[in-house]
């Protein structure tokens, strides 16, 4: 029963880290319609940036991830005016090749850049873990968490409240009529993947510390990512915030209980499962087909 | 009856797009489908030729229940439609699209793609003949090795026409033909539909110009925020004081 | 091409081994020959169908264990493990077109991915079926045993040189035998406007099946060459990179061809040989990535098409100087 409910707050102090990768790329592909390969690679450049802030500017810790949020909204900023914008218009299928190639172009610059040995980012945290009652904890995945959840509601914030989120889900939602009443579609267009991109930066820069950093280690972020976005539903904000706790728990319960070595399958495996049962998502409403 | 539907019912959400719609298409006629925009006039279509559910009631044709149906099972009973938006394969030429057509008057599957290259090359002499058949009673014949993404949009309308007719239908849903056509072009489509009801091809359209509908129906059905509110000979349909209600009241015209 | 160029291009190329001094390049040439083949068969779902695998590496590594694990667990003869290594991931293909159903864009890339993910996954793994990053050494050569005459071992680079080029003029004609029928016309429909298919009769589900069994057990047979080439089966074989390299060279070369693909997986084996002395692999992959991009901005529809495109323009020039 401690494994189990041990096994429980791992899952969701990872998850919250997944709902925020997959919140990012559902509005990406949920909204703007883009198939974002290079999601996670955005996910990476953060980890990295974050890196470079602590070990070569000695950056305050609690100051390196603000500034990975900053490098990789503006990535995303500068990948959506050179490359997406051009291709507006474009078939879907167009614009998710070139974000293979971004996938691929990024991930090698971060090797040739980085080098392809593994790297552990110092934290100011103690490694004892905190012990409440039958569950331990390391305090580093603490603050992850509660971080994750701050960034998670200060984006629902930004969606619900603001002028800016109005104009997102206005533009999303009717394009045309955003235009007439002043919206710059533009602009827009480039915010809002430059938050999504800003988002799984901020994964990045806290998964980083939590595992190791590696150039490569962008791929399963991409997977998990589409795997909370499948789950939740395109477009879904809190769908793709619980598909995220429901990918950590899972992923959770099958390393400690099947095998660890098979951990990441979960990811892929609720892709498959979600796709061919369900394809709107588990929390999806029924919708008009066609 | 060639076409049976009973209580065709189909919901969205909240929304209503059919309500207990039910009529018959007699073989051998041409059946219009009238009513202002969103009456539910496409959605119908949908139902019947297998792009969508319906929530409730069926679809018979000659007999056989076909509700639910897959689309390309139901075309290879004979049902074939046409797209509202204009629908042709792009990237292909005038031939290509007809020979794609032609698909259901071919046999050559995977092995006999393989391994029977004589049978392969019998069978596309033969669906050449008839793909260029099919062209000519259309007019387009002038257009034949031109890619369907050039051609006007009238001839991509006739091109459409043609790859419907290719897959040899018994019962023919032309989903507003017309639309978009100068008047000299839509004399030519009502004389194409007279044309194809004469090969015995029974012909059920949708369509807004009432001219056009009233000279070439046998008969008429008016639908209404999904429901049917008439169903007759098109001078009784004409005075229908509903039907007229509806148009009016739903500001919509009837082009004259 | 003209008759003259065709016969001379034959000629060069069923003559390499005797011309081609450094083994190293014939090396080059018998991996571009496997390449042709695996970006062959990503082109009939990408160029033709529409849909795009990014798991195809997943087969081509099936295949490869598949050969591998029959013939040097069970002893089996390389030709059986060769016709294994082309129907079991055929099979593989089966069930991804199956599962797919109505899967399309970029969900079906999804599962693709996922698809190769757990079999990548399983081949590290299960230790007692694949020897897990260990892989298999001592896969046996090709060998033609006819009765009454001695074996010949099919070992030497010049001998499997002309098996690959055997075995890419096999799978150009398959593909060409497809496309030019029925069954193309019904792919191509799928690519193009699958709703019009629907109604005049093609189930898109059906073809799209089959564009994946045919398309598996093609990039299943690359890997049953491979592995009996380089006589080593390993996890590796499913690295992205493989993937990502027939991706590149489907759509540089020019998809919905069937000249395209070949060209793409001569040039992009080729080049990187030529590039290796001055740059590492990793620069190589970056260049991919630019690359692809570029060609999708500047030359969409690939190098064969835009070369074709050129000719007859190219042609007026000339005659009229």
């Amino acid at each position: 029963m401690d494994q189990l409910l041990q096994h429980l707050l791992n899952g969701l102090l990872l998850g919250a880290t997944y709902s925020l990768l997959g919140i990012g790329l559902t509005l990406v592909f949920g909204l703007m319609s883009v198939v974002n390969f290079a999601h996670g690679e955005f996910y990476t450049l953060g980890a990295y940036a974050a890196f470079a802030a602590l070990t070569l500017a000695s950056v305050h810790f609690f100051l390196a991830i603000p500034l990975a949020i900053v490098a990789g909204a503006a990535a995303g900023a500068i990948c959506e005016r050179v490359l997406l914008r051009p291709l507006r218009g474009q078939s879907i299928d167009t614009v998710m090749l070139v974000m293979i190639g971004v996938w691929i172009a990024m991930q090698n610059a971060e090797l040739l850049g980085w080098g392809g040995v593994a790297k552990s980012v110092p934290t100011p945290f103690p490694t004892q873990p905190l012990v409440l009652g039958p569950v331990s904890v390391a305090p580093l995945r603490v603050f992850v968490f509660v971080v994750s959840g701050g960034l998670i509601l200060g984006a629902h914030l930004l969606l619900a409240r603001t002028r800016l989120g109005r104009a997102m889900r206005a533009t999303f939602q009717d394009r045309e009529t955003a235009a007439l009443m002043g919206v710059s579609i533009e602009r827009v267009h480039t915010i809002t993947f430059a938050f999504g991109a800003g988002l799984a930066a901020a994964a990045g820069a806290l998964l980083g510390p939590v595992f190791l950093l590696y150039p490569s280690m962008g791929d399963l972020a991409s997977l998990k990512a589409f795997s909370v976005v499948i789950l939740g539903g395109l477009g879904n904000f809190a769908g793709a915030a619980l598909g995220g706790i429901v990918l950590g728990v899972a992923e959770e319960l099958g390393a400690g209980y099947v095998s660890s070595g098979y951990r990441d399958a979960v990811g892929f495996l609720i892709i498959v499962a979600v796709l061919l049962l369900r394809p709107s998502g588990l929390f999806a409403r029924a919708e008009r087909v066609g | 009856m060639t076409l049976e539907a009973r209580d065709l019912t189909v919901r969205f959400g909240g929304v209503a797009a059919l309500t207990g719609v039910s009529f018959t298409v007699a073989p051998g006629t041409v059946t219009s489908l009238i009513g202002p925009n969103g009456a539910g006039k496409t959605t119908a279509f949908n139902v019947i030729t297998g792009f969508q559910r319906p929530t409730q009631g069926t679809v018979r044709h000659e007999g056989e229940p076909i509700t639910g149906w897959r689309p390309h099972r139901i075309a290879a009973r004979g049902l074939v439609r046409t797209f509202q938006k204009t629908s042709v394969f792009p990237g292909l030429t005038v031939r290509e699209n007809v020979l794609t057509g032609l698909h259901l008057q071919g046999r050559v599957g995977l092995a006999a793609a393989l391994l029977a290259r004589g049978r392969v090359r019998a069978e596309e002499q033969r669906l050449e003949v008839e793909a260029d058949r099919v062209i000519d009673f259309v007019g387009l014949g002038a257009r034949r090795a031109e890619a369907a993404s050039g051609l006007s949009y009238g001839d991509q309308r006739r091109l459409e026409l043609a790859v419907a007719l290719a897959a040899r239908p018994r019962l023919l849903l032309l989903d507003e033909p017309a639309s978009g056509m100068s008047a000299s072009e839509k004399l030519t489509i009502a004389a194409l539909i007279g044309r194809i009801r004469e090969q015995g091809i029974t012909v059920f359209l949708v369509e807004h110009d009432m001219r056009l509908v009233m000279g070439i129906s046998d008969r008429v059905l008016v639908l209404n925020y999904g429901r049917l509110i008439a169903d007759g000979d098109p001078a009784a349909v004409q005075r229908d004081p509903e039907v007229v209600r509806a148009y009016l009241g739903s500001g919509a015209h009837a082009h004259a | 091409m003209s008759g003259i160029a065709r016969g001379l291009g034959l000629l060069v190329v069923a003559t390499a081994p005797a011309w081609v001094w450094n083994p190293y390049h014939l090396h080059t040439l018998i991996m571009a020959g496997i390449f042709a083949v695996l970006a062959l068969s990503l082109n009939l779902l990408l160029g033709y169908t529409g849909q795009l695998s990014l798991g195809h590496a997943a087969f081509f590594g099936v295949g490869a264990y598949a050969t591998g694990l029959l013939t040097v667990k069970l002893e089996w003869s390389p030709w059986i493990g060769l016709l294994a290594a082309i129907v079991l991931p055929g099979a593989a293909g089966y069930v991804i077109g199956r599962l797919a159903l109505k899967l399309r864009g970029a969900y079906f890339v999804l599962l693709t991915i996922s698809f190769a993910g757990c079999v990548s996954l399983v081949s590290v793994n299960w230790m007692e079926l694949t020897n897990g990053p260990l892989g298999l050494p001592g896969v046996p050569p090709l060998e033609i045993a006819l009765p009454g005459l001695p074996a010949l071992s099919l070992r030497t680079k010049s001998a499997f040189y002309y098996v690959v080029v055997i075995a890419v003029a096999l799978c150009y004609l398959v593909c060409l035998a497809l496309i030019r029928s029925r069954v193309g016309r019904a792919l191509v429909a799928l690519r193009e406007n699958e709703t019009l298919a629907a109604s005049v009769g093609i189930d898109g589900t059906h073809y799209l099946v089959l564009a994946a069994v045919v398309s598996a057990a093609m990039a299943g047979f690359g890997g049953g060459l491979y592995a009996h080439y380089t006589r080593f089966v390993s996890p590796e074989v499913f690295l992205f990179t493989y993937t990502v390299t027939m991706v590149i060279m489907v759509v540089a070369g020019g998809k919905g061809t069937l000249a395209g693909p070949v060209v793409g997986a001569v040039l992009f084996t080729v080049l990187p040989e030529a590039l290796r002395a001055a740059t590492s692999w990793q620069w190589q992959m970056l260049l991919y990535g630019v690359l692809l991009v570029a060609v999708l901005f500047f030359v969409p529809e690939g190098i064969v098409p835009a070369l074709r495109a050129a000719g007859p323009a190219l042609r007026r020039r000339w005659s009229a100087a």
